[in-house]
């Protein structure tokens, strides 16, 4: 290497990323003030994407960093709803119910991890479906529930309509930035980069020291509590808690669709896949069955000719991260004294 | 009596969900892909050969000789344009894109039938009830025992065409390396899509049974996935006698579990199924105290 080369230089922070992150910032700050300016409408539709933005963000920390695929996510999702109509009905506050519901599913998803995390790919994928059909039924005998009836979250309707409407607001927002916040600093975390070292390659992580399997466990037990979390949410929006529904695998199909479109892997791409899916249910939700052929044919296309969803597709012709969850090296000279381009993706 | 009967109609269900599996051991065993669309082709199967048998008034049985070669030609088609594509992308990518296939063929079938449900054992005479007595408290059905008896030849079938022909050997070695077996002269895309049409041709038999032993609707498919591959796992992954085995365990299970309690019938089936999976993970270095470690980090 001749000595007048340039030095590399790594760099985390980038003008486009500085920018985005203020403009982040900011839209979230003015988002705060929507229930007082929007319409009942726009803020009940509001709440729906933020727990769609919840749902793909984790389905992504999931499958796209820990290489978890799981079809069982509503595993979740309906033990936190349940779990929120059970602590109410022993008296628990309302809204801290809701909370305290999400916890809950964290805290058994930490022992179910021990077991599951064991398992390979694909039996993984299948095992936590059937876990979720097993919460579901066991969830069913719970004569509370009176089963596929369901019950409803009566302490909600001690609240009046409007007030009802800014608070679920304001917890799935909040919800949303804590989630958002925490998947931004894991990754900027020592665990972050063992995570982004496992989505890159498993093997090279492992024989370089990386520990695969609690880097992966922080992922699961997140991913646990923010699906639990948008159970519990969904829960104060809809009020009555259905097994069938809550469970049903519609979900982790909507949470497959927003990462697949949006693209896997990024912490960008869930973002943009729940706003998409958001957008689509909007205009074309009451086609009915159409519209989830059409959901379903579009996952079916990403997933075979734009594996890495939209912004996978961006981010290979722009470089474009707008926030700054990676480092970047630039200066870069590779050993024939060429610089390159960009570096490739290892999965390219 | 009652414990025996329900053992030995355990047993007979259990080569039900055996013939299910038969397909997704191959292919999941062998080929080491998932197919979540599994149950949902069955249950397309059991409508084409029911609309066959309503409009057309076609035996099911004789229909088959139409549907048959309709999956395999489908299997040929998924492995072509769908399967091939996603392995090559990595390995969790089919259970992606075939997750995505059911849920469109799931709404299509919903969309032309409707939410009703379907039979094709009106289609059969009484041939779908009829039984032979054991004992005055033992009744074998008829339909029962074919299943299981074609549950038996399938998987026997399968071993030995595995075993024993060059075809069966392609296959085998292409799941173990695709790259050197076309050094020696195998086209290796034809071979894979040859062994997707064949498990097709018996994911059409499982649905024509389905449809007859029970009913049907359009979201059919994905509890019958969960059967067959609770069966597949519990039996042994690779192994296709291991996957009879699985079926008959799972069959036995859930009837038993049945007894206990009215919802026990999928409880028991789920949680034996879940107990042989980490059971398998943690027989020999696993236990309990290593668990806690786990959790609680090495100071524990």
């Amino acid at each position: 290497v001749s000595p007048e080369e340039p030095p590399i230089i790594v760099e985390r922070w980038t003008p486009t990323s500085v920018n985005a992150t203020i403009v982040a910032a900011v839209v979230y700050l003015l988002l705060f003030f929507g229930p007082a300016v929007f319409s009942a409408n726009l803020t009940d539709q509001l709440t729906t994407l933020f727990i769609y933005v919840i749902l793909a963000v984790m389905w992504n920390a999931l499958a796209g960093y820990a290489g978890l695929i799981s079809i069982g996510q509503q595993a979740f999702f309906g033990l936190g709803a349940y779990l929120a109509v059970r602590l109410s009905e022993w008296g628990v506050s309302v809204y801290p119910a809701l909370v305290l519901a999400a916890i809950g599913v964290g805290l058994v998803s930490l022992p179910m991890s021990v077991f599951v995390l064991r398992l390979r790919a694909g039996e993984f994928a299948i095992g936590m479906w059937v876990i979720a059909e097993l919460l579901r039924l066991l969830v069913n005998l719970d004569t509370l529930i009176q089963g596929d009836t369901g019950r409803s979250l009566i302490a909600l309707s001690a609240y009046d309509a409007s007030v009802r409407r800014a608070m679920t607001y304001w917890l799935a927002l909040g919800s949303m930035i804590v989630l958002l916040g925490a998947v931004f600093l894991l990754l900027r975390s020592r665990t972050g980069s063992s995570i982004q070292a496992i989505r890159d390659n498993e093997q090279a992580a492992e024989s370089v020291g990386v520990k695969v399997l609690a880097a992966k466990r922080v992922i699961f037990v997140l991913a646990a509590f923010g699906c639990g979390m948008a159970g519990t949410l969904w829960l104060a929006t809809s009020t009555t808690f259905q097994p069938r529904s809550f469970f049903s695998i519609q979900w982790t199909a909507y949470m497959l669709f927003m990462v697949l479109v949006g693209g896997i892997g990024r912490f960008e791409g869930p973002i943009l896949g729940a706003i998409i899916f958001f957008a689509l249910e909007a205009w074309f939700g009451g086609a009915g069955v159409w519209y989830l052929v059409v959901l379903g044919m579009v996952a079916l296309l990403f997933s075979l000719f734009l594996p890495r969803g939209i912004w996978g597709w961006l981010d290979d012709r722009h470089a474009l991260h707008l926030l700054p969850v990676g480092y970047r090296l630039t200066g870069i000279t590779s050993l024939d004294g060429r610089r390159p381009e960009r570096i490739k993706h290892p999965k390219e | 009596v009652g414990l025996i009967n329900s053992i030995l109609q355990g047993a007979l269900l259990g080569g039900y969900y055996a013939l299910v599996a038969c397909g997704l051991s191959f292919m999941f065993g062998v080929m080491k892909i998932i197919n979540i669309a599994h149950g949902t082709l069955a249950v397309l199967a059991a409508f084409a050969l029911f609309v066959l048998a309503e409009r057309f008034g076609i035996n099911p049985f004789v229909a088959l000789v139409i549907v048959l070669p309709a999956m395999a030609a489908m299997g040929w088609l998924l492995q072509r344009s769908i399967l091939e594509r996603s392995v090559r992308s990595g390995e969790l990518v089919p259970v992606l894109s075939t997750f995505g296939l059911a849920i469109v063929l799931e709404n299509l079938t919903y969309e032309h039938f409707g939410a009703d449900t379907h039979s094709l054992a009106p289609f059969i005479g009484d041939f779908a009830y009829a039984s032979w007595e054991i004992t005055d408290d033992i009744y074998i059905g008829q339909l029962a025992a074919l299943i299981f008896v074609v549950a038996l030849l399938l998987l026997g079938g399968f071993q030995l065409f595995l075993l024993y022909t060059p075809m069966g050997r392609a296959i085998r070695a292409i799941a173990e390396d695709a790259a050197t077996v076309e050094l020696v002269g195998i086209n290796s895309r034809k071979v894979n899509a040859i062994a997707a049409a064949i498990a097709l041709v018996t994911v059409g038999i499982a649905g024509m049974f389905l449809a007859m032993r029970a009913t049907f609707d359009p979201y059919s498919g994905s509890l019958q996935l969960i059967f067959a591959f609770e069966a597949t796992v519990i039996g042994g992954i690779g192994s296709l006698w291991g996957t009879l085995v699985g079926g008959i365990v799972l069959g036995i299970t859930q009837n038993l579990g049945a007894q206990i309690h009215p919802q026990g019938f999928l409880i028991t089936g789920h949680v034996v199924f879940l107990v042989v999976l980490f059971a398998r993970l943690h027989t020999s270095a696993y236990s309990f105290r290593h668990a806690i470690r786990v959790i609680f980090g090495r100071a524990a």
